[in-house]
């Protein structure tokens, strides 16, 4: 497949993956041809994709030994189903099983596909584990998100579990979606149609700056692909698994920043209190000169 | 949703490469599969689409899609989500120029 585009966002899952591995490297489980449908589409009368929404396979990335898996925002807007959601675990104990080196998962999800609803949730619940057993094994699981469709819902949480997220600017991550918190609290508390607030609050520059995630790149598959090689090099050697002490450490962190910024009523407010200088120009950065300017103020999580 | 099936003989050309997909299942887009199948010479084409009642179109769009190809033995597979015939024609050629440039 010959692929001509540079921008992440704009790229579908199959020239995702293709451009964030080596060349030529990608070797797909399960792929279209063996029509792994969605078997509740079906019953729903609505239209299936033959790979459920979901690329996985094995191939390299800088010569390390990967397995990755690339969802489709444009089918259903990513959101996972049970065959998808079994590919995915599929895909992470496989990862175990052949020992990789690590485990690239290019997220674009709304979450759970409540069209299959319970199967759906499993789904999800599934893949949490999966990828908690995949870290327990020593291998270390990366999230890239910079598709338009954000990542959210279930597997906004999958994101968190993982060892560490590289976003985009674009990207956007979080647990509800700005619609569902508008349904909820009304539009006086969340207005999902000011795209500046959503951004200011999901996107990747916001979640960069409260240490939700641990890079953040120029929308532009190269980047995501340096990014990934260079997180993935970095644990090398280096624990992967969970312990309690690093999720009492997380505990603490996001009791220090409710304490902190829970009364911000703007993101912008919580930017200032950080003491970044002339906050209000951060949307309008690049990401190179962005870090820059906040490295030395932003939260640091644990990964 | 709607299935619907059409099948052209005595193609001239063979594509020996491995399955492609094209396209994403997004509203207004389609995937199409093609990929080598022993049919005798023959190009079946099967789509599944949301956008019921559109027989004549399809039949029409890929009408001429054979007349530019003449494939042989080859499988073709579409799900559709409502595309227009310009999406259509569109994705079928690049599903065999994706075909074509692998071998």
């Amino acid at each position: 497949m010959t692929v001509k585009t540079s921008s992440y966002l704009e790229a579908n899952a199959r020239e995702r993956i293709a451009l964030v591995l080596d060349a030529g490297s990608f070797e797909e489980f399960l792929p279209p041809s063996k029509r792994i449908v969605s078997p509740h589409l079906a019953q729903l009368d609505a239209p299936v994709s033959f790979d459920d929404g979901v690329v996985v396979g094995r191939g390299s990335l800088n010569g390390a030994k990967v397995f990755a898996a690339a969802q489709e925002g444009g089918f259903m807007g990513g959101a996972v189903g049970e065959v998808h959601g079994a590919k995915l675990v599929g895909l992470l104990k496989r990862a175990v099983q052949e020992q990789a080196e690590g485990v690239i998962l290019l997220l674009e999800t709304g979450g759970v596909r409540l069209h299959e609803a319970n199967a759906g949730l499993i789904a999800v619940s599934e893949v949490m584990r999966a990828v908690l057993d995949t870290r327990a094994a020593g291998i270390p699981v990366i999230v890239l998100v910079g598709g338009s469709n954000g990542c959210f819902g279930g597997m906004g949480i999958v994101a968190r579990c993982a060892n560490a997220i590289i976003m985009s600017e674009e990207g956007r991550l979080a647990m509800s979606g700005p619609e569902v918190i508008e349904t909820a609290n009304g539009v006086e508390e969340f207005d999902s149609r000011d795209r500046a607030l959503v951004w200011r609050t999901t996107g990747g520059k916001h979640r960069y700056l409260l240490g939700d995630c641990q890079g953040i790149v120029a929308d532009d598959t190269e980047a995501f692909r340096a990014a990934a090689s260079r997180t993935l090099q970095a644990f090398k050697g280096n624990p992967t698994g969970l312990t309690l002490q690093a999720l009492e450490a997380e505990q603490a962190m996001l009791e220090q920043r409710i304490a902190r910024f829970g009364d911000a009523a703007d993101p912008q407010d919580i930017w200032e209190r950080l003491g970044v200088e002339q906050a209000q120009q951060i949307p309008m950065l690049e990401a190179a000169p962005f870090v820059a300017l906040v490295e030395a103020h932003r939260v640091k999580g644990t990964p | 949703m709607e299935t619907l099936n059409y099948r052209f003989e005595n193609g001239t050309r063979k594509l020996s490469a491995k399955a492609e997909l094209v396209g994403v299942v997004s509203s207004g887009n389609l995937e199409v599969l093609i990929e080598p199948a022993d049919l005798q010479g023959g190009c079946a084409v099967e789509i599944k689409t949301a956008a019921r009642g559109f027989g004549a179109i399809w039949e029409a769009v890929i009408g001429d899609f054979n007349k530019r190809w003449q494939l042989a033995d080859t499988r073709i597979s579409i799900n559709d989500m409502g595309a227009t015939p310009a999406v259509v024609s569109l994705r079928l050629d690049q599903a065999v120029e994706a075909m074509v440039e692998e071998k």
